[in-house]
């Protein structure tokens, strides 16, 4: 019906249900204030549900209350009357009946509440041995695995013991297999040789029957048509107990020369040993010594020294040890020495070992990035190397292949032209240097022959002239006419006195009257050849060697011209060398 | 390789003396001596049996001539042809026969060894000793001939007789350790003599001259031991072969082992050099057998062989020996050092290798077979 009306209040908390708060709620109208008491004595309500009660029904709503209890109470599912309301009155049956049937169903729900909470009891109970029943087994489960594993383990041993078992089972029957097979190579060996035994007894038997059958007894006899001497030539000798003795003290001198070869190798061998022994030692305490610089740290330094030091008594011993070499007390130092010292290398070698080690370990460390560095750089720097090189390699190897296969016709005419082009160029250009200065030359021989030439003429003239100056100057100054001054001959040539250029109007006149003399020369006019108009031109060096002339003044035929001295002549003659 | 031409003879009994001068041959009963460069016959001898051992002595001078059967030994002089000697020993019968050392006496073993007689040629006088052993190798002779070692067993027990061979008299006499003796040898510098037990048990001991035990070495128990031993020419060592295969070497100083060869079927060493024969035979079809061809083409049955390096590692063919036999053809049965010590060469197995025998300057090494002769150079720097 229409609006469900919950109270506003709900004071209590610890009232179960709700409706019953609600019910509880229920404002009575004063009319029924009575059975509210009546109600309120039967039903065991905390006080406090008196106020609540007074909120729920009022004088003014009592139809709402009804319609809501009727509401709630086929919502609960009671059949019981719903309260009908006679204008605003309301029948005590229905409601007392409805008000039963709540208490029975309040009683209901406090059995199935009791219950349940029996029944919850009963369900901690239950979990709670069920949690200890857990609890036991998973100790027993943890338990028996244990006595699991513990049962492996030994069943793995057992086994084990079994494969070992069988194992020496296995050799046993090998052994008794080799020892039967032993026995029986024995027993073949013991039955053969009893055999043979056996055979030489009944040949025995026979033959003793047979010499007792026998009379004739042979005798053994020698016959021997003369003695002979002893193969070393000498007498027979009595047995007599000399000569036992002589036997023995053979036989033991044979034995004794025998041992003394024999300790004498044995001597030998022992000294060369000890003498090899002696060099290591001496080695091992140089190894052992020298080294301190090298080394870095201190007990290294420490047993150095101590090794030395001993080392040092060592070599003092050794002294005294060759001079006892026999005796046992310096032979067994010796060994003693030698142990110690290798002893002391030993433990110097490990302890370097690993000192090694760990140094390599630190700088590999520190110095990692610093020789990686570098050597990145490096193999930069090689394989750069090595890419130049290769590309070298490849032109080379190009180059050769050309010049040796020639690839094609073409190409290699092409080439060969080329190279024969250049040697070409090369000799024109050769050619025409050689031709100039061969023209050059030509002309220069010209201009020289033609020189010579004139220069003949010019002297043929000159000389014509003088011999007809000095007969006039002759004719005039002298009577002698025929005779020629000794002291002027040989070969000066005309112009050789003339070298003396400062003598310029000295010399002519002794140059006159050489060539005086000289004209009868001259005076058969015939073309000088050509070594004597060298050797007169003083191109080829004379006997005299006449170096001096003065050169420097470059004068032309013109000076030819002035043929007033020689000395003109002469440079001019001078002149014409020079640049030749 | 140049062959002279064949000469008759009977039971191996051809043997060149001592100073290479003479070569003995018997026939029969025949004993002919050539000169050793022309084969030309030099003397001929008619003995009064088929002789059965033939020795030269030890100058050069005169050969013996045993011949068993009748117990007879007669000697022949090459410096006086028309000289000679008989021994007869009569009754008692003769097994064995042999010269002295110094070329002046013989010594014949009776039948069943019942003892040793010591004939002399220079004075008629016979000297006997008793109960000689009969053994692999029972007497032996030091090598310069002054001394000589003779096993003997009495009571179930060996001993050893030493006897100074310029008189034949008695130097020692003592008990060897041996269960059953076998064979004993004096080393080349005649100071030890070596004496070893059967195979039953492996034993090797070392005897001084004077007699007394220097030492014993015994490798193992059990199996069978000793084959055959030999000893290096310096007497320095003392090669040791034995059934199981092995070759052990002891040292004069200590007469200890110093090592053991081993000879597997398998050479895997890579420093062994392994020669194997190869046989080129002609083909020949069979409808080309006929009796003409056969007599007429003799290359037909000229088979090249020659001798090519096999790789390593080796497989030597073995055959394995019936194991119920007594003295199984296993184990090393022979052994020769060379003259310079170098090198020992041995025999192991059943190989048809019927001696070996060391050239005298340690270079070659001559093996005879049944059917084949084979020479070994050995190159300076090559081990055995």
């Amino acid at each position: 019906m229409g609006d469900w009306w919950t109270p506003t209040m709900m004071p209590d908390p610890s009232l179960d249900t709700k409706e019953l708060s609600s019910i509880s709620g229920i404002s009575m109208s004063p009319s029924r204030q009575n059975l509210h008491h009546s109600l309120h004595s039967t039903m065991a309500l905390p006080k406090t549900s008196y106020s609540v009660l007074s909120a729920f029904c009022t004088e003014e709503n009592i139809s709402q209350c009804i319609a809501y209890i009727n509401q709630e109470v086929c919502s609960l599912g009671l059949t019981g009357v719903s309260l009908e309301s006679k204008s605003g009155s309301l029948s005590a049956v229905p409601v007392l009946n409805l008000l039963y049937e709540v208490l029975q169903l309040q009683r209901r729900a406090q059995r199935a509440l009791h219950e349940l909470e029996t029944q919850q009891l009963k369900n901690g109970s239950d979990l709670e041995h069920l949690q200890h029943s857990n609890c036991r087994l998973k100790d027993q489960l943890e338990h028996t695995r244990r006595d699991n594993s513990g049962l492996h383990e030994g069943e793995r041993q057992l086994q084990l013991k079994i494969k070992t078992l069988q194992n020496w089972l296995k050799s046993e029957k090998e052994e008794v297999q080799k020892l039967q097979s032993i026995i029986s190579s024995r027993a073949t060996q013991y039955n053969h040789d009893t055999k043979r035994k056996e055979r030489e007894c009944t040949k025995l038997k026979e033959r003793l029957n047979q010499l007792l059958m026998d009379k004739r007894d042979k005798k053994l006899s020698i016959e021997i048509s003369n003695h002979v001497g002893r193969s070393d030539g000498k007498r027979g000798l009595w047995k007599t107990g000399k000569m036992e003795a002589r036997h023995e003290g053979e036989m033991y001198r044979a034995l004794l020369s025998d041992y003394e070869t024999r300790q004498r190798s044995l001597m030998m061998e022992n000294s060369e040993l000890k003498k090899v022994l002696q060099h290591m030692k001496k080695d091992m305490i140089t190894i052992l010594s020298p080294k301190k610089p090298c080394i870095k740290t201190e007990p290294a330094n420490d047993s150095l020294e101590q090794a030395v030091s001993e080392g040092e008594e060592e070599i003092g011993d050794s002294s005294r040890e060759t001079l006892e070499q026999s005796c046992e007390q310096a032979r067994e130092q010796l060994t003693n020495s030698i142990r110690l010292q290798w002893r002391k290398l030993k433990s110097h070698m490990e302890r370097l070992d690993s000192q090694a080690s760990l140094v390599a370990c630190q700088e590999r460390e520190g110095e990692e990035m610093m020789s990686r560095k570098e050597h990145e750089e490096e193999m930069q720097r090689m394989r750069m190397e090595l890419q130049q090189c290769k590309e070298f390699i490849h032109m080379q190897q190009q180059l050769l292949q050309q010049l040796s296969s020639p690839c094609d016709e073409e190409t290699a005419a092409l080439l060969n032209d080329c190279y024969t082009l250049e040697e070409k160029e090369r000799l024109k250009e050769e050619w025409r240097l050689f031709n100039e200065q061969k023209r050059n030359f030509e002309q220069e021989r010209k201009n020289f022959t033609e020189a010579a030439i004139r220069l003949g003429h010019e002297r043929k003239a000159f000389e014509e002239d003088r011999a007809a100056w000095l007969k006039t100057q002759f004719l005039n100054m002298t009577p002698f006419v025929d005779r020629k001054r000794p002291a002027l001959s040989e070969p000066h040539s005309a112009l050789s006195v003339g070298t003396e250029p400062e003598a310029k109007l000295q010399s002519t006149p002794p140059l006159v009257t050489k060539s005086l003399f000289s004209t009868p020369k001259a005076a058969s006019v015939k073309m000088p050849s050509t070594a004597d108009l060298y050797r007169t031109l003083h191109l080829i060096p004379d006997s005299r060697g006449h170096g001096k002339c003065q050169s420097g003044e470059m004068s032309t035929k013109s000076r030819l011209r002035n043929c007033s001295t020689d000395c003109s002549v002469i440079s001019l003659v001078r002149d014409e060398n020079s640049p030749i | 390789m140049n062959f002279s031409e064949v000469f008759k003879q009977s039971n191996q009994l051809c043997k060149v003396s001592p100073d290479g001068k003479y070569l003995a041959t018997c026939v029969q009963y025949r004993l002919v001596v050539r000169d050793f460069n022309s084969l030309q016959i030099v003397h001929l001898y008619t003995c009064l049996d088929p002789v059965m051992h033939m020795e030269w002595s030890s100058d050069s001078l005169f050969i013996l001539c045993a011949m068993y059967k009748r117990g007879l030994v007669q000697v022949w002089s090459l410096e006086q042809p028309d000289w000679h000697c008989k021994i007869d020993e009569g009754s008692i019968g003769l097994v064995s026969s042999r010269w002295s050392p110094d070329g002046r006496h013989i010594l014949n073993t009776t039948e069943f060894n019942l003892r040793v007689t010591v004939w002399s040629l220079c004075t008629k006088a016979v000297s006997y000793i008793k109960y000689p052993k009969a053994c692999q190798k029972g007497v032996d002779f030091t090598a310069d001939g002054r001394y000589m070692a003779l096993a003997e067993r009495r009571e179930c027990k060996d001993y050893i007789s030493v006897f100074v061979c310029d008189d034949w008299h008695l130097l020692r006499h003592f008990e060897s350790e041996t269960q059953d003796l076998a064979g004993l040898e004096w080393s080349p510098n005649c100071c030890v003599l070596a004496v070893w037990d059967n195979c039953l048990e492996y034993k090797i001991l070392l005897y001084s001259l004077d007699g007394r035990l220097l030492s014993s070495y015994s490798a193992y128990e059990w199996s069978l031991g000793i084959k055959s031993v030999a000893w290096s020419p310096s007497s320095q060592f003392l090669a040791v072969g034995s059934y199981d295969e092995k070759v052990r070497i002891l040292n004069h100083i200590t007469w200890k082992k110093i090592t053991e060869f081993e000879h597997p079927a398998t050479i895997i060493n890579t420093k062994a050099v392994v020669f194997k024969e190869v046989e080129k035979r002609p083909v020949v079809g069979s409808e080309d057998l006929s009796i003409h061809q056969l007599t007429v083409d003799n290359s037909l049955f000229s088979t090249q062989s020659k001798y090519e390096i096999t790789q390593l590692p080796a497989q030597v063919p073995v055959i394995k020996p019936d194991p119920d036999r007594a003295n199984p053809k296993i184990g090393i049965s022979a052994l020769a050092f060379s003259a310079d010590n170098r090198f020992l060469a041995t025999k192991n197995g059943s190989f048809q290798v019927q001696s070996l025998f060391w050239h005298c300057s340690g270079s070659s090494l001559v093996l005879l077979s049944k059917e084949h002769i084979c020479l070994c150079y050995m190159e300076a720097e090559e081990e055995k």
